[in-house]
């Protein structure tokens, strides 16, 4: 069982000349373990993305450290892929070049890339596609070739920063049960930055919430709806079930007490 | 032909169900009549005698002795021996001048160090007109075919070093940081992701680097030439051939947008993404 231990977590971006900005993020504990789909909610300036890439190894912290099963970790790499919110495809390469480039950077040979890439970009839809370039593509399936990207290196951890922020409703919603079942056949652990209460409780077995200024966690709640949906339930009868309403009106209360209290 | 714009023009949409769309040839047809109206007023310019015809000799005239350049040529070589032979100055000059500035423009972008030694390098030559380094080059380096090859390279340097560092600078921090969570090196991010996306700025900056070689040709077969078309036009110049000299300069312009042509070409089949960002 891998865990992904973010301790103690603090961070000021610096302002040059040694000199510290104001803390972004306050002495935040969170981990991930193998199966489960931890989301981040919080305002826009909350810390979200600044904690993602610390997770990510992308930055380090000014304080506290980033363990994976303990080993702690100084950059970027060991089992964690990103998907980042501008989808960050490169345009020079097909969807199946795309998805296959951390197997090329593995020194995996041609025939086997193909394969594996063409196999993720069916599990995400896009049976078929993998010779479109970039460019022609939508903005859902860009993310879900960002997404079969990710899966490609076979990560431990799957990292994503908005991954579905920039879809229409409809789009996110069939993005989120991909996105789910995606999650369980990798096995992987998930952490999922978002915006959406609704998709953050759909999609979570744990719901997180980010208070700004500095950015701290202030409420952590396990949820189980994700689960309900990958035994066969339908996503709207999750979705308009009380208890679900009950707790993302709940959570939607802690986000603006949040604000509240930035407020006065 | 059209080398300045391209056809599509970003104002104007496509209508669908016409029969026929004029408007992608609208520059064609427009370019070529232009052309033809301003031969006509060469033509009646030079036959009715509005210019002296020692300094503006008809096109017919042009016309003949551009043949009999290709067929006796004009001071010791034929045309194609003076092309020939600038084209091989322009294009060595190329192959140096990429060779030092596509790794310079790299350094420059990637590294404080390399930015901190080569970008005032760059910045100093960028402003320089050739013409002003070309003695100091003759002085240092003698008046033979290196100097005249070094001149052009170093008009090329600048405008191939700038395209190079602000393509490989125009990755997005999210693609270098995806390539680095996929465990690339350093030098794996280079060539998967900053090269990639710089290429087509690095086109783009030969393309400018080009036009600038052309211009610097005539400038360096001022001095101890023996051939090429920047010669065969002083030359041709001194004794008042005005003929032979419009020939030189139509060819020299014949070339540059033939070459233009090439890389817009090129750009198109090995960049295609570049239209779509
Ligand atoms: N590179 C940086 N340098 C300095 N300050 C930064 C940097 N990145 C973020 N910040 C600051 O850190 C704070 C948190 O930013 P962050 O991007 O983590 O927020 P977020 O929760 O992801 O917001 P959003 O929901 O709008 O994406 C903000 O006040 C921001 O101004
Ligand atoms: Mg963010």
């Amino acid at each position: 069982m891998s865990e992904l231990r973010l301790d103690g977590i603090s961070l000021s971006y610096d302002r040059g000349r040694a000199q510290r900005g104001p803390c972004v993020l306050d002495n935040v504990t969170l981990s991930v373990g193998a199966n489960e789909f931890v989301a981040v909610l919080g305002q826009s300036g909350s810390g979200k993305t600044s904690l993602l890439n610390i997770a990510a190894g992308f930055i380090a912290p000014s304080a506290g450290r980033v363990t994976i099963d303990g080993v702690a970790q100084a950059g970027p790499g060991a089992g964690r892929a990103v998907v980042f919110q501008d989808d960050a495809l490169f345009a020079w390469l097909n969807a199946r070049d795309n998805v296959a480039l951390p197997l090329r950077l593995r020194g995996l040979d041609v025939k086997e890339r193909r394969q594996r890439a063409d196999a993720l970009l069916a599990q995400v839809g896009l049976e078929g596609q993998g010779g479109k370039a970039i460019w022609t593509l939508s903005g859902g399936m860009r993310q879900r070739v960002g997404i079969a990207r990710a899966l490609a290196s076979e990560p431990r951890f799957l990292l994503m920063d908005e991954p579905l922020g920039a879809l229409d409703a409809m789009t996110r919603e069939r993005m989120q049960e991909l996105l789910l079942r995606a999650w369980r056949t990798s096995r992987a652990g998930a952490l999922l930055i978002t915006h959406s209460v609704e998709e953050a409780l759909f999609v979570a077995t744990r719901v997180i919430v980010l208070a700004p200024h500095p950015g701290r966690i202030v409420e952590s709640l396990d949820v189980d709806f994700g689960a309900r949906f990958l035994d066969g339930e339908a996503a709207r009868a999750i979705k308009s079930d009380p208890a679900f309403i009950a707790i993302r009106e709940r959570l939607i209360d802690a986000i603006h007490e949040t604000e509240l209290r930035v407020a006065s | 032909m059209s080398t300045l714009g391209d056809r599509t023009n970003p104002l104007s949409l496509p209508v669908a169900g016409r029969s026929f769309d004029w408007r992608p040839w609208v520059p064609t047809i427009v370019g070529t009549l232009t052309t033809l109206v301003v031969i006509l007023f060469w033509h009646l310019a030079s036959t009715n005698a509005w210019v002296s015809p020692v300094f503006l000799p008809p096109p017919a005239k042009v016309f003949r002795s551009f043949i009999g350049l290709i067929v006796n040529g004009y001071v010791d070589s034929t045309l194609f021996q003076h092309a020939g032979t600038s084209l091989a100055r322009v294009f060595s000059a190329l192959f140096f001048a990429a060779l030092f500035a596509i790794p310079a423009g790299i350094l420059i972008a990637t590294s404080p160090v390399g930015r901190g030694v080569l970008d005032p390098l760059i910045e100093f030559l960028r402003p320089l007109p050739p013409l002003a380094y070309l003695p100091l080059v003759i002085i240092w380096f003698g008046i033979g075919e290196p100097s005249k090859v070094l001149v052009i390279a170093l008009s090329m340097i600048a405008p191939i070093a700038i395209s190079t560092a602000s393509g490989v600078r125009s990755a997005s921090e999210s693609q270098i940081n995806a390539a680095r969570s996929f465990g690339a090196s350093r030098f794996q991010v280079l060539t998967n992701v900053l090269l990639p996306g710089a290429l087509p700025s690095i086109i783009t900056g030969i393309r400018i680097a080009l036009g600038a070689g052309w211009t610097t040709l005539v400038a360096a077969e001022l001095v101890a030439a023996s051939r090429g078309l920047g010669y065969m036009i002083q030359s041709a110049a001194q004794f008042l051939v005005t003929d032979v000299v419009i020939v030189g300069i139509l060819v020299i312009a014949a070339l540059s947008i033939a070459f233009e042509t090439i890389l817009r070409l090129l750009e198109r089949v090995f960049t295609p993404w570049s239209r779509h960002r």
